[in-house]
């Protein structure tokens, strides 16, 4: 397989990795715990489930009453979004401006992996370069070695 | 070939490091907070920074540069804040003394729930104009450590006192006043 390839089905990898979480996050019903560490108190700036601000403690009892009243993650998420701002995601949106920070470290790593792949093949085709290249015999050693082959000839 | 893209790449990291370290830096020195209360203090009068915000006690947005004429207390609070409450009544009694002669008590509710403040301003029963800023963007600008904190306005926009913490001492209350007389005549 050559490293094009290898390059070309690492990014395909990171790609469908990328769009199928949200996916994944959409079929499980949503859990307290799991939407207090994924958004952030706008005073003291942790997540929530680290967080005992009078406002966290707020936004805690604010997201089992949404549970509660049947919301689904992405509600719950949006509501909170149009009281504090896209600040209280503890990760950014996957949407609009937000999406660069997803898209930029993806394709950080994507130009991060074609560099290695570059210099291990530039490694390589040296290296290989330099094996099949004869090695120049001493000329000592090539005259005992013509006056023995020529003994044997003899 | 291989070695230049090496020293490419070395550099890029170098400099993304610096970038990142910059960063701390400036967010380090910039959430320090304060300056408006500090050179108010120093006897400055620093220009109110500016914003428009959504009214919570009736449609529509209120601007700062609107009240430009009229002296102004803006103070920012929180529905979860408990010195808030302390604080509330003496608001609302040093607007309704001293409407008529051109003050305007401004309420500005932030990182909080819009329900949450509403319930906060019919229960104190609060009839000056009430802001709504979620997200806290005007914070930093103003350079609130805390809530609450208020800011006293004279009639050109500059801010002649400011009062970190509730005002619920007699001694802030009588500070509150004065300072309040001399937005009133400038």
């Amino acid at each position: 397989m050559s490293s094009r390839v290898a390059c070309a089905l690492f990014c395909f990898f990171l790609v469908c990795l990328f769009l199928a979480a949200p996916v994944a996050g959409a079929a499980n019903p949503p859990n307290a715990a799991d939407l207090e560490a994924e958004l952030v108190c706008p005073v003291c700036e942790t997540t929530l489930d680290q967080s005992n601000a009078p406002v966290a403690q707020r936004m805690k009892l604010f997201i089992r009453e949404r549970i509660a009243a049947g919301d689904s993650e992405q509600q719950i998420k949006d509501a909170l979004v149009a009281e504090f701002g896209p600040g209280v995601l503890a990760t950014p949106a996957r949407s609009g401006f937000g999406l660069l920070a997803w898209i930029i470290p993806l394709a950080a790593l994507a130009v991060g992996a074609a560099a290695v792949a570059l210099l291990v093949r530039g490694w390589s085709r040296r290296r290989a370069a330099t094996e099949s290249a004869p090695e120049e015999l001493d000329p000592e050693l090539e005259r005992r070695l013509d006056e023995e082959l020529a003994r044997f000839d003899a | 070939m291989g070695r230049r893209l090496l020293l490419v790449a070395q550099g890029v990291a170098v400099g993304l490091v610096v970038l990142l370290f910059a960063l701390l830096l400036w967010k380090l020195v910039d959430d320090e907070g304060g300056d408006l209360a500090r050179a108010a203090a120093n006897g400055e009068r620093p220009a109110a920074p500016e914003f428009t915000l959504e009214r919570l006690d009736e449609d529509g947005e209120l601007s700062l540069s609107a009240l430009r004429g009229k002296a102004v207390v803006l103070n920012f609070w929180a529905s979860w804040c408990v010195p808030c409450k302390e604080e509330a009544p003496v608001l609302e009694e040093l607007w309704q003394e001293n409407r008529e002669r051109g003050l305007v008590v401004v309420g500005l509710d932030a990182k909080d729930f819009r329900r949450d403040a509403r319930d906060f301003v019919r229960r104190f029963g609060l009839t000056f104009p009430i802001v709504y800023d979620g997200p806290g963007d005007t914070i930093p600008d103003w350079g609130v450590t805390g809530f609450p904190e208020t800011f006293v306005i004279d009639r050109d926009g500059r801010v002649v006192e400011a009062f970190v913490g509730a005002v619920n001492s007699d001694e802030d209350r009588g500070r509150l006043r004065a300072a309040v007389e001399r937005a009133l005549d400038s």
